[in-house]
């Protein structure tokens, strides 16, 4: 379950951030989870609910999108599509596969909403 | 909050002593407060704006490993970081290796458990500094956990610093220590697919030991095939087959590891 202390690491970043940048509060967060990244979303969107309570990311919109893993075959150069690190080339078969994109984690932008003068 | 599980700080990551049981150190950033703010229900319709922060979510993590990372290559510290599932040895493999390195290079343990001191207890035995961190409910090590625990180890220039992670092949592979390597360990009482299984840990790992091999006969584990699995999910992996119960194939690891203090 290391998806809670992620979703805590993210409320504490984006906290600092909304601090910042003097906003009110977060209203959404637009998350980039590579298929290969070792997350699975559900359960961070669960552990964010609990991780954001009584923050300024609590009533955030949490949107997630996720890439899919794309591989590159080391003997001919040809790119497809991989759903697992155990890819073979549809190509020339090899085993040679490097992962060139779907490991990505990020933490792509933030809506914030700028406090009015009370 | 603790960080790693959500719970009160009381059960956040400790480090521990064996023999010492008045040591006890909390783990926590300096300077790190825990604001929390509770402001009115409502909230008052001002303008909204997006910020494009494209920010890896591990960061900080990856910083903080970063510096580890280069506080060790400053002072010649070769550290490789221990990963298996529960009870596939990695604590018997340092027991057997550490007296067998010991008189070439310094060797420290940083071990990691949810709790107890038993295996640094067991590390200790052999005469060597040992720390360990108690994770409470946390369900891996991580970058901070190890920089504050080598900081209370005494560590020497030009030595071996052998980090056992906690027990689990899920997680901890996601969390850069500040490592030279990656050594995964699997016993032949699990299964030859694991690999396939567990394809993030094999993945990251730079090599991977099959332990308990003196009960091949009694089980049905397909040595090759799981050697053949490890590979197709990383074609990169070093491969060693063991027993740190009766020793077998140690000799080939030792010669390998004394190659790399060398190399490093």
């Amino acid at each position: 379950m290391h998806e809670m202390s992620i979703a805590l690491s993210i409320v504490e970043t984006l906290e600092a951030k909304a601090r910042e940048e003097g906003a009110g509060r977060i209203s959404g967060i637009d998350l980039v989870i590579g298929k290969l990244a070792g997350i699975e979303p559900e359960s961070l969107k669960f552990c964010f609910s609990a991780a954001a309570k009584g923050t300024l990311v609590e009533e955030a919109v949490l949107v997630i999108e996720e890439p899919e893993g794309l591989g590159e075959c080391g003997e001919c150069g040809r790119k497809f599509p991989v759903s697992f690190y155990y890819a073979e080339c549809p190509g020339c078969r090899s085993l040679r596969v490097k992962i060139v994109s779907g490991e990505e984690f990020l933490i792509q932008s933030i809506t914030i909403e700028d406090q009015e003068g009370e | 909050m603790c960080d790693t599980c959500g719970c009160s700080s009381e059960g956040g990551a400790v480090l521990r002593k064996p023999g010492l049981n008045d040591y006890h150190v909390h783990i926590s950033e300096s300077g790190h407060t825990h604001e929390h703010t509770h402001e009115h229900g409502h909230h008052h319709q001002g303008k909204s704006r997006t910020l494009v922060l494209e920010q890896d979510v591990l960061h900080k993590n990856n910083l903080l490993a970063e510096r580890n990372r280069g506080y060790f290559e400053a002072r010649n510290i070769f550290v490789l970081n221990f990963l298996s599932s529960p009870g596939s040895g990695k604590t018997s493999f340092l027991e057997k290796i550490i007296p067998a390195l010991q008189h070439l290079v310094p060797v420290a343990v940083i071990e990691g458990d949810q709790q107890t001191t038993n295996d640094a207890e067991r590390i200790q035995a052999l005469g060597v500094p040992v720390i360990q961190i108690n994770t409470g409910s946390g369900c891996h090590l991580d970058a901070l956990m190890v920089n504050s625990a080598f900081k209370e180890l005494e560590l020497q220039n030009n030595s071996l610093l052998c980090i056992e992670n906690v027990g689990n092949l899920v997680c901890p592979a996601m969390f850069d220590l500040g490592e030279a390597l990656k050594v995964v360990i699997i016993s032949v009482t699990e299964g030859d697919d694991k690999p396939l299984k567990y394809p993030n840990m094999f993945h990251e790992a730079d090599l991977c030991i099959l332990n308990k091999i003196d009960l091949l006969p009694f089980v049905d584990f397909d040595a090759g095939k799981c050697r053949e699995n490890a590979m197709r999910v990383n074609h990169h992996l070093e491969w060693f087959e063991v027993s740190a119960k009766t020793g077998e194939g140690l000799d080939v690891w030792q010669e390998w590891i004394k190659n790399k203090l060398k190399q490093h």
